[in-house]
């Protein structure tokens, strides 16, 4: 093989992997998807579950904690509820803006123990939109769930974890470049 | 091949700095990097020195916390992107071509950009460090979101000093590939390679693996902080832990970027001072690979308290176990080489002797961070800093001393002092444990690195450390006299320096020819 010929494979196979770098980003969410490893819930929409399994009970709890120097605060009106696999479940969060202007939320939810993630289904859930809050303004926001019914006999409690984003500046950045949308974004760059 | 080579073999070179900026000569640039690397490795040297003075006692007395921060960031980046790699790229540049018997590297004007954008990276770098909010200072490994939302507005800089020691490695890289797969002399087979030139030739198939994975993630640190992107932001839908992923994909080859090259030099020392072949030839070339292969599967042992899954964190315990295996294949070759060996402690085979055995503990250390339950004690303290300096000094740098003063006399045509060389050796054998040995003992104890305070038990053994970090230091002065002085003049050598040696760069003179096997040998 002569040098040239060398040398062009040895440079695409550089940019092939400067590629692969940002491949990887798709990939990883792909593989925590898959796998429900990292406690990355599933963002989509569930459907609503017809029946339960009421011969064992598991603790979901509820914490929201606020990314640093977000002026929100985010309180499910009941810490933690018992479920049994299948039941569904309504959930009240009561967020608040405690800034004097108008903001722009966006909760972020992650399961522990990681493995559980995949089997905590969410028919609706305030973290599927981004939450725009008046300044000083509060809002109940609704959650409703179920576990699955194939969750792991072995795990008795879930716990549910909200960080809640100040995503104001970035949204009216991108409103400023979209001209047709009226700030009521929609989720979809979302996971 | 051969026209490349004659293209250049002119005799009307200029002088000056000029033949140092133009110039495509292997000889020329080999030095270049090795005496940039030198000017680093001090530089870096300087930094921990700082650390260390910090360091000395408890409380804060020197610097400023952020500027702790900087100089343990800096020292890291220059130690490993400006002293360890180019010290080993120059290595490869003045060696490769004579132990293959190549006139030159294939691709001699990429070689001389190669070096040259070098100094740009470092001087950027460098640079950041005077203006206004400092350099950068989230730590070596850049982790999101220290780089991306709390860092400050010269972190662009270092994404672009990173682009640059990135771009220039990874065409260093290529002229070894080209090099060492078109321009062998005929007869020289792949097993007939020297170790030297094998671990290099892995050793560049990982960089131009890893380095471009390296320009992406700190593009993507690029494009988060400064144009809006959501890679690493929860927020928008990113993943700070994927940033760690992204990282220690290229980190974990890496470190084995900086180390197979010093598993070749010793493999190519060993055997000239105990007069025997190197035991076991090709059971080092595949304990290369395999050690090359397995690093790609071990990345995620470096975030064991991230929270991962179970079976994650056994796949990556056992994967990084099995690292050990060619390793100590390794260990126990050249161990092997030296047994009943008529063995002879010239400098080079002190600084040879020395690797192997710190290495080795060093190596342990590592074995005992794989063990995930424990690492979530070892986890962020200086038990960590122990191990991969140990690694890293005794390991990497120790093997660089031992080939610059194994081939300091073919480059120079001079034997330089041995005793001051002696005195080298031995200050800073004695000198590194000091400073790194006792790490152990205040990581075990829970003293957090990257921390410019600590708590007051520690005291002791930080004063301790202190002034072995300065003693180490001290002493590297006077390698730089000792280069110096071999580079004036002193005992003419023969070609062949060393009597147990064995490989084609013996048999050209001393000091070597601005041009070699312009004629490629032949090899039997």
């Amino acid at each position: 093989m002569n040098n040239v010929k060398l040398l062009k494979k040895l440079i695409l196979t550089s940019l092939l992997m400067f590629a692969f770098a940002f491949a990887l980003v798709p990939l990883y969410d792909v593989f925590c998807d898959i796998t429900g490893l990292n406690g990355k819930p599933n963002m989509e929409q569930a459907k609503v579950s017809a029946n339960s399994d009421e011969s064992r009970s598991v603790r979901v709890t509820f914490i929201t904690h606020a990314q640093a120097g977000a002026p929100f605060k985010v309180k499910a009106k009941r810490y933690s509820v018992d479920v049994s696999p299948g039941e569904m479940e309504r959930i009240e969060f009561i967020a608040q803006n405690l800034s004097s202007s108008d903001k722009i939320m966006q909760a972020v939810p992650s399961v522990a123990p990681g493995r559980a993630a995949k089997y905590l289904h969410k028919v609706s859930c305030f973290c599927f939109n981004q939450q725009p809050l008046t300044s000083k303004g509060s809002a109940d926001l609704p959650l409703l769930f179920y576990l699955d019914e194939t969750l792991p006999n072995d795990i008795h409690e879930v716990t549910l974890s909200y960080t809640i984003y100040d995503i104001t500046a970035d949204v009216k950045g991108k409103v400023a470049s979209n001209s047709n949308s009226d700030g009521e974004l929609t989720n979809e760059n979302s996971i | 091949m051969t026209t490349i080579a004659e293209s250049h073999h002119h005799h009307h070179a200029p002088t000056g700095i000029k033949r140092w900026l133009f110039t495509t000569n292997h000889k020329d640039i080999g030095t270049l990097y090795l005496l940039f690397a030198l000017l680093m490795f001090l530089t870096g040297g300087a930094m921990a020195l700082v650390i260390r003075a910090e360091l000395f006692q408890p409380g804060l007395q020197f610097v400023e916390p952020h500027f702790f921060n900087q100089m343990t960031t800096v020292h890291g980046l220059i130690m490993v992107f400006g002293a360890v790699m180019p010290a080993f790229t120059g290595l490869a540049n003045w060696m490769i071509p004579m132990m293959i018997g190549a006139p030159d590297m294939a691709l001699p004007r990429m070689n001389n950009w190669s070096f040259w954008i070098l100094p740009f990276a470092f001087f950027i770098l460098l640079m950041s460090l005077f203006m206004e909010g400092g350099g950068p200072a989230f730590g070596w490994t850049f982790y999101a979101p220290l780089s991306t939302t709390y860092s400050n507005d010269n972190t662009a800089l270092f994404v672009f000093a990173v682009h640059i020691m990135g771009i220039s490695s990874i065409m260093g890289a290529i002229n070894v590939i080209v090099t060492i797969v078109n321009m062998r002399a005929p007869g020289m087979t792949y097993m007939k390679l020297p170790l030297f030139v094998w671990t290099w030739l892995i050793t560049a198939f990982l960089l131009i693996a890893v380095m471009p994975v390296l320009a992406g993630a700190v593009t993507m640190v690029l494009t988060d902080k400064y144009f809006g992107t959501d890679f690493f932001n929860a927020a928008g839908g990113g993943d700070p832990v994927m940033f760690q992923h992204i990282f220690w994909f290229f980190g974990h080859p890496e470190v084995y970027i900086m180390i197979l090259p010093a598993f070749g030099v010793i493999s190519t020392i060993i055997p000239t001072f105990s007069r025997k072949k190197l035991f076991g030839y090709a059971s080092m070339v595949y304990a290369t690979a395999s050690i090359a292969f397995l690093s790609f599967i071990v990345w995620a042992h470096h975030m064991f308290t991230t929270g991962m899954p179970l079976a994650g964190e056994l796949f990556f315990m056992y994967s990084t176990m099995l690292i050990s295996v060619p390793t100590g294949v390794k260990v126990f070759n050249w161990v092997a080489t030296m047994w009943r060996g008529s063995i002879s402690f010239e400098v080079p085979m002190l600084f040879s002797i020395a690797f192997i055995v710190l290495f080795t503990l060093g190596g342990f250390s590592g074995l005992m961070l794989a063990i995930t339950p424990v690492d979530f004690q070892y986890h962020d303290t200086y038990f960590v800093v122990a191990h991969f300096h140990y690694v890293l000094v005794t390991g990497a740098v120790f093997s660089i001393m031992a080939g610059a003063y194994y081939w300091l006399p073919k480059w120079t045509g001079n034997m330089y002092h041995i005793g001051l060389a002696k005195a080298h050796f031995w200050l800073s054998l004695i000198s590194v444990n000091i400073l790194f040995f006792p790490m152990h003992f205040v990581g075990l104890a829970g003293m957090p690195r990257r921390i410019p305070d600590y708590a007051l038990q520690f005291a002791d053994f930080n004063a301790l450390i202190s002034i072995g970090g300065f003693a180490f230091g001290l002493s590297q002065l006077l390698f730089v006299a000792v280069v110096y002085k071999c580079a004036k003049g002193g005992q003419k050598v023969p070609a062949k320096v060393w009597d147990g040696a064995e490989g084609l760069e013996w048999e050209v003179d001393s000091p070597a020819p601005y041009h070699t096997f312009s004629e490629p040998p032949e090899v039997k």
